[in-house]
């Protein structure tokens, strides 16, 4: 078994609590796992991205070999498009519908739909308006970890006790909002998924 | 789970640490960072000191491992180009606890203004190097390295890279061990370096050199892998081998491979595979500094391939697309990013002082024209990005404002300085005092948010400071003005802006207002803070 993840987004957006959740459930599961993160200057409203890698053998590299991804998870989805050249020939991609808009030249939003529809395996999550729907505005990352859970190689009951691992401190509440979050997205990646 | 930066400092925790010393700077800040918030070093009393530059976390720690107690210090590739004198010292002076000094180079510099090799360092130094491998070699290799450094009584330099920095993995603890005692030098002027002692100092270094070769050789850090075809034997330096190992998904490479992550090289290790295969391939993370030794200035004995030759390319890191290209491993052809994405480049926070700082400096300058604002490092160096473009350098730490006083002197005037305020007390204060001596007519824009924002938000050593430290160096008070960055002051700023620049002295503005990363992470603290108290 063996997936690589790009993760990606705008810096500030949490693209690291998503890799926290599929880090912890990996390691629950007693897999290996690498995560490579951007720190430092890009983190000021630039474009970040993390490769995270899940084995059940030694992982070597920190990075993922170009054209070798199985996945990009994006909460952004121009950014999403940044990272095509290491999605491999039958890699699926995920992304939030939602675009950050911190820069004059954001292309139209429409444009950037098309090309992500033109892929044969993607996944358009309107996450930000289905989080806002179960009241859970802060939780569309989480929605789209949800969406992506069907193709993590990782037992959906394992990610289910990864958030409440990590947001335990935060109460029950803000638990059951992060896996009410993570349901809806799984239920959409069902529906629309083939 | 930790980052590479985490393992080093769980492993100086672990392996009897009193003491880390560090200046912030992308990517070894996070190494310091966990000492400081780790609840563990606390209850050891272990010191997380954040100190004014790298040359005085240095001298710190060679102070702290002169009394026997293991030290460790921290900094960026160029934080050691800083620190150069104390660290090369250290070598001469030798150490008596364990003294582990971790650089963190950039290579394709993702947070730097270069991509040098402290490697290079290390060599100059005549000290041993560590260069782990994986997130589990960076953790075990302090062990070792406090154990190398007590044993021969040097200094050792721990080189990372920004991919093992920021990478997280799982790592295996050792047994915990417990600080040493305090404990004076035997040789009570072993330290003092007046030349007389210094060249008996420098003999004993000297000495030490064939057996630091020979623990290269034992090193449990240096594998000679076998394997069938002698044409070609590659040689890899740390995290190389990570991506040469990639493209094997069997884990069997067919040809010999050394690896290598300690320093001096193992010369005999490298005989063999020169003489058992019929040309090398060196796959190295930074510059071709072994690869170099190996060819000969002239070329004209072993068969070497790798950056000088242009197998691989000169600058950048590593990664495993690369290293197949080099052993002919094919690939698919990668899909191409899609047209309508556009770059999203880093840019200043809604909010920031800076912006405001710029705004009112860009208006005020416009009427003596383009090029004289010379600036430093940190946040406020994306001013040099639309829409502001309002900065003319970023060279080094503290440049800014002795880079204005030598333009200044050849007769631009005005010229400006544009500096933060942790950046001023790493290394813009000595240069401040060149210029006030000489009363240059430049003005120095001191940026005071209260914090050393770029790499997160480490405490600065210039909070509450800054206005009396350029008074105390002799600014004249009638030409050092605090001013708080804001729109409604805009018009009021811009007065005090132009008022200075027609000054033919020296004059200092210090632009004061919290960074709102910073401030915002204050509120949600106290919030969560009263909320707690609630319940």
């Amino acid at each position: 078994m063996k997936k690589d993840i790009i993760l990606a987004g705008v810096g500030g957006q949490g693209i690291l609590s998503i890799a926290a959740v599929i880090g912890y459930a990996a390691i629950d599961m007693g897999l290996y796992i690498k995560q490579a993160e951007v720190h430092g200057m890009s983190q000021r409203g630039g474009d970040v991205s993390s490769n995270l890698r899940i084995s059940d053998r030694e992982i070597y590299s920190d990075l993922i070999p170009r054209g070798k991804a199985d996945l990009i998870i994006s909460v952004e989805p121009m950014e999403s498009l940044r990272y095509i050249p290491m999605l491999s020939a039958d890699g699926w991609l995920i992304t939030n519908d939602e675009p950050f808009v911190n820069i004059p030249n954001y292309p139209e939003i429409e444009k950037i739909h098309t090309e992500i529809q033109a892929f044969p395996r993607h996944l358009l999550v309107s996450a930000d308006k289905m989080a806002k729907e179960i009241n859970a505005a802060k939780s569309a990352n989480m929605v789209i970890l949800g969406a992506a859970a069907p193709f993590l190689g990782i037992t959906y009951d394992k990610l289910e006790k990864a958030i409440r691992m990590i947001f335990g401190k935060k109460g029950e509440e803000i638990i059951q909002t992060n896996l009410n979050a993570l349901a809806l997205g799984k239920d959409f990646a069902t529906q629309h998924a083939q | 789970m930790l980052l590479g930066d985490e393992a080093i400092a769980q492993g100086a925790i672990d392996a009897g640490l009193s003491g880390i010393y560090a200046y912030p700077g992308t990517p070894s800040t996070e190494i310091t960072e966990y000492v400081e918030h780790s609840k563990e070093a606390r209850e050891k009393g272990i010191l997380a000191n954040w100190a004014a530059n790298e040359k005085t976390a240095v001298e710190s720690a060679i102070g702290m491992a002169y009394a026997g107690k293991r030290t460790m210090v921290c900094m960026k590739h160029v934080g050691l180009n800083v620190a150069a004198d104390a660290f090369v010292n250290s070598a001469i002076t030798g150490t008596n606890g364990g003294l582990i000094v971790v650089a963190a180079d950039d290579p394709s510099m993702h947070s730097s203004q270069n991509e040098q090799d402290s490697r290079f360092y290390g060599k100059f130094a005549l000290l041993p190097i560590l260069e782990p491998t994986n997130q589990q070699e960076a953790y075990d290799m302090v062990h070792y390295g406090f154990d190398l450094s007590e044993k021969y009584h040097v200094p050792v330099l721990m080189r990372i890279t920004t991919r093992l920095a920021h990478s997280r993995s799982g790592v295996v603890p050792k047994p915990k061990r417990a600080q040493n005692e305090m404990k004076l030098p035997e040789d009570m002027r072993q330290y003092v370096l007046l030349p007389a002692i210094a060249r008996k100092r420098y003999k004993l270094l000297l000495g030490i050199q064939s057996q630091l070769v020979e623990e290269g050789e034992k090193s449990p850090y240096n594998v000679y892998i076998d394997g069938n075809n002698k044409k070609m034997g590659i040689i890899t330096f740390g995290i190389a081998f990570n991506y040469l190992m990639e493209n094997y998904p069997e884990r069997v490479v067919p040809y010999p491979v050394l690896k290598i992550s300690q320093y001096p090289a193992p010369r005999k290790m490298i005989e063999k595979l020169c003489n058992e295969c019929e040309e090398i391939l060196v796959f190295e993370e930074g510059a071709p500094m072994i690869e170099e030794l190996l060819r000969g200035y002239l070329n004209k004995g072993i068969k070497v391939k790798g950056k000088l030759d242009g197998t691989l390319p000169r600058d950048g890191e590593l990664n495993p697309n690369i290293v197949a290209g080099v052993l002919g491993i094919k690939e698919a052809e990668p899909l191409t990013v899609p047209e309508v994405v556009v770059g999203r480049p880093p840019s200043l926070c809604n909010g920031c002082p800076h912006i405001d700082t710029y705004l009112g400096l860009n208006e005020a300058i416009a009427k003596y024209g383009k090029g004289r604002v010379f600036s430093d490092i940190g946040c406020y160096t994306l001013g040099a990005l639309p829409p502001f473009n309002a900065i003319n350098s970023c060279v080094d730490m503290g440049a800014s404002i002795t880079m204005a006083k030598g333009a200044a002197d050849a007769g631009l005037v005005p010229s400006v300085a544009v500096i933060g305020d942790s950046t001023f007390t790493h290394s813009g204060m000595t240069g401040l005092l060149d210029a006030i001596n000489s009363n240059a007519p430049i003005t120095v824009v001191i940026l005071d948010n209260s914090i050393t924002a770029m790499t997160g938000g480490q405490k600065s050593a210039a909070t509450g400071k800054v206005e009396s430290i350029c008074k105390g160096m002799g600014a004249d008070p009638e030409h050092v003005h605090i001013i708080k960055p804001l729109k409604k002051n805009h018009e009021e700023n811009v007065k005090i802006f132009e008022k200075e620049l027609a000054y033919q002295g020296l004059s200092v503005i210090i632009p004061t207002r919290e960074c709102i990363v910073a401030l915002n992470k204050r509120m949600r603290d106290k919030f969560k803070d009263k909320k707690e108290e609630k319940v």
